[in-house]
């Protein structure tokens, strides 16, 4: 297993590497040009010298070069900076200082970070700060749609074609075929607009200090969450039902229940542990896409986390935001996928990868 | 001399009854398929939609670019049930927008052009997948190298670089096609290009099982080409997994084209499209919610008819399932 997971590590080391330059040379190939919100008034030769300050000046491996060195060379030296001088958990340690920032007094060497062409400030900052929004959100939203697919999954495959799975496999099918942004809109219009019980606009700036701005907290929070889980219940309730069902007509049930156990124990433990093993594996897998599909969420509800940053980077042309998000999300699918192969190999003794 | 035997059959042998003639595949299919009501009432809705945007505008001949500035914002014809005061007019039964464009046309243009990227997607992306699953499942030295790289085109993050591609490459296209083709190629073209890949699995899958079986060797000693046993025997065997997965495919590529519509970076702005309604009513969904439901029903229902005809035909074509 170890040796297995190992090699897979090995393996997605050239898979991002591809991933990235795949990336990389479809924003090079764009014929957006970042300078063309500049004055025509400007004269041309002072254009080129702000180009070439944005790094555009250099042939394309060297930029691709850079970036690399940048992203993963310069960035986490910076993370591990912040480790040991100002977070909690490693503030403890001796403070490093392995980040030398670039300025007009700083003399020898210094580093370049990964910087945004809109806001003139690190990407990693950025999306640091946008980073709970969309974890609050988006996180919540999957367990909760995990919490309800679960137990419909497990009691409509245990009552098989009765009248609460036929009631399930139509919400299911609705919960694949009604686009979130539809279901948004939907949901505004007819909880925000017509019994005004839930703001429709996520405050991002709001605080939980006391229990009122904790209820506002749930209140803003549960429209996008409830879209986002109808996508997820969907999915998997799906999964669970077809692997349950998979596992109630084994052998080993029916030993089970000739062996004089009850009914609660054959189900919830020896059919629910086995029927598990797919379910938790699409669950990992389905981390990554989720982050990809509440891009259009977070826009119907103004949360600003990482899709709505990577829209705004989109239209402003701010090609090194837009190729480190789609780095990151390429980075979760791919770490998620490795992830998803471990756990079944460790939940399934029957699958050897070795 | 003994009499020869009377020349009649032995009644043993007789069939009971006079043998009926095999009988086709597709008649199985059909008589499975129309055992799940789901999926006939899909496939009614999803034919009554394609014919209604493609002759619909035969009938309400109004021009859905057409501003008409005094008529704007006239409520459904319905809302006069409620609401007496309602400005309501038979000439525009689902109302007009906020520049008096009627809605219904606009629902039957904006149907088109969302219908026909949806198929137009979906056939692209049969094409390359099966292009690829037969390279891959047929010739044992592409296998590889082809999935890997369709692994590899799995896990790129596929929304975020549709957005990317889209934004960034409109203005070219449009430039060398006129505003409104360019935007269909480069729409097909990207929903093409990132979502063939499940096509390929199962096509590589079945093509792998079936060309071991003997009647492909059989071909193979009757001296078919390689070209010949892939076109005549391997294809129409994966015709079944492959309709299921292009019912999938028509119902991803609609709610694609509409979701980059949604987000502003689909077709021009004045040509209607549902996902562009959408996205035009919500900013006045407040006081007008019924055009966020028009478009936003349509897409949902043609969707939903989609998945149900798609689980239909799961079943009808499974032979293990067929026939109980």
């Amino acid at each position: 297993m170890l040796t297995y997971t190992i090699r897979r590590l090995v393996l997605s080391v050239p898979t991002l590497l591809f991933i990235a330059l795949i990336i990389f040379l479809l924003l090079q190939l764009a014929p957006g040009d970042p300078m063309a919100q500049v004055p025509l008034t400007v004269p041309p030769e002072v254009k080129q010298k702000m180009r070439e300050a944005l790094g555009l000046g250099q042939p394309i491996h060297v930029q691709f070069w850079k970036w690399l060195v940048q992203m993963f060379w310069i960035e986490p030296q910076v993370f591990i900076d912040w480790l040991t001088n100002k977070s909690a958990l490693f503030g403890w340690l001796p403070d490093t200082n392995l980040y030398t920032a670039c300025g007009p007094t700083v003399e020898g060497p210094c580093d370049l970070r990964v910087i945004s062409w809109q806001t003139r400030s690190p990407v990693m900052d950025i999306v640091v700060q946008r980073l709970p929004q969309t974890l609050w959100v988006v996180g919540m939203a999957y367990v909760v749609g995990i919490l309800i697919a679960i137990p419909i999954g497990i009691y409509s495959a245990y009552r098989q074609y009765s009248v609460f799975d036929q009631a399930g496999t139509f919400i299911t099918m609705i919960g694949f075929s009604i686009p979130p942004f539809f279901t948004g809109p939907l949901l505004i219009v007819i909880f925000s607009v017509q019994l005004g019980w839930f703001p429709f606009i996520y405050d991002t700036t709001h605080v939980v200090d006391d229990w009122d701005s904790f209820v506002f907290q749930l209140q803003q929070m549960l429209m996008p969450v409830m879209v986002l889980a109808l996508q997820t219940t969907a999915q998997i309730s799906r999964f669970m039902r077809a692997s349950m069902l998979d596992n109630l007509n084994q052998d080993y049930v029916r030993t089970a229940r000739a062996k004089g156990l009850s009914e609660a124990i054959v189900v919830m433990i020896h059919v629910l542990r086995n029927s598990m093993i797919p379910v938790v594996t699409v669950i990992a897998l389905g981390v990554p896409a989720i982050f990809g599909g509440a891009i259009i969420t977070e826009v119907v509800f103004s949360v600003n986390g990482i899709g709505q940053l990577l829209i705004t980077a989109l239209f402003a042309n701010d090609l090194p935001m837009v190729l480190t998000i789609t780095f990151m999300f390429a980075v979760l699918i791919v770490l998620f996928n490795l992830i998803a192969d471990i756990l079944y190999g460790l939940l399934d003794p029957r699958i050897r990868y070795d | 001399m003994t009499d020869p035997m009377p020349n009649t059959p032995l009644n043993a042998l007789q069939d009971p009854e006079i043998t009926q003639p095999a009988r086709s595949q597709w008649r199985d299919v059909w008589d499975q398929f129309k055992h799940h009501k789901g999926a006939l009432l899909g496939g009614g809705f999803l034919i009554f939609v394609t014919l209604a945007v493609l002759f619909g505008d035969m009938i309400w001949q109004i021009d859905p670019k057409k501003l008409d500035i005094r008529n704007k914002d006239v409520r459904p014809i319905y809302t006069a049930i409620w609401n007496s005061d309602a400005k309501v007019s038979w000439g525009n039964p689902l109302g007009t927008d906020n520049l008096g464009r009627d809605q219904l046309a606009q629902v039957i243009a904006g149907g088109r052009a969302s219908m026909a990227v949806g198929w137009a997607a979906m056939i692209l992306t049969m094409l390359i997948g099966t292009t690829i699953g037969v390279l891959a499942g047929f010739f044992k030295r592409l296998d590889g190298p082809l999935m890997r790289f369709t692994d590899l085109v799995l896990s790129l993050p596929i929304l975020p670089l549709l957005l990317v591609a889209v934004t960034l490459f409109r203005q070219p296209l449009r430039a060398n096609f006129g505003p409104e083709m360019g935007m269909f190629i480069l729409i097909v073209g990207v929903i093409g290009v990132t979502s063939w890949m499940q096509a390929a699995r199962i096509v590589r899958g079945d093509i792998l099982a079936l060309k071991e079986r003997e009647f492909v060797l059989a071909a193979r000693a009757a001296g078919t080409t390689s070209r010949g046993i892939i076109f005549r025997h391997l294809l129409p065997n994966v015709l079944s997994p492959l309709m299921v997965s292009a019912t999938l495919g028509l119902a991803t590529a609609i709610i694609t084209e509409s979701a980059l519509s949604f987000l502003g970076v689909g077709f021009p702005s004045d040509f209607p499209t549902w996902g562009k309604m959408l996205a035009d009513a919500v900013p006045r969904m407040q006081e007008y919610p019924e055009r966020v439901m028009l478009p936003g029903l349509m897409i949902s229902l043609t969707v939903l008819s989609v998945n149900y005809l798609g689980d239909g035909l799961r079943d009808a074509l499974d032979p293990r399932i067929r026939g109980r």
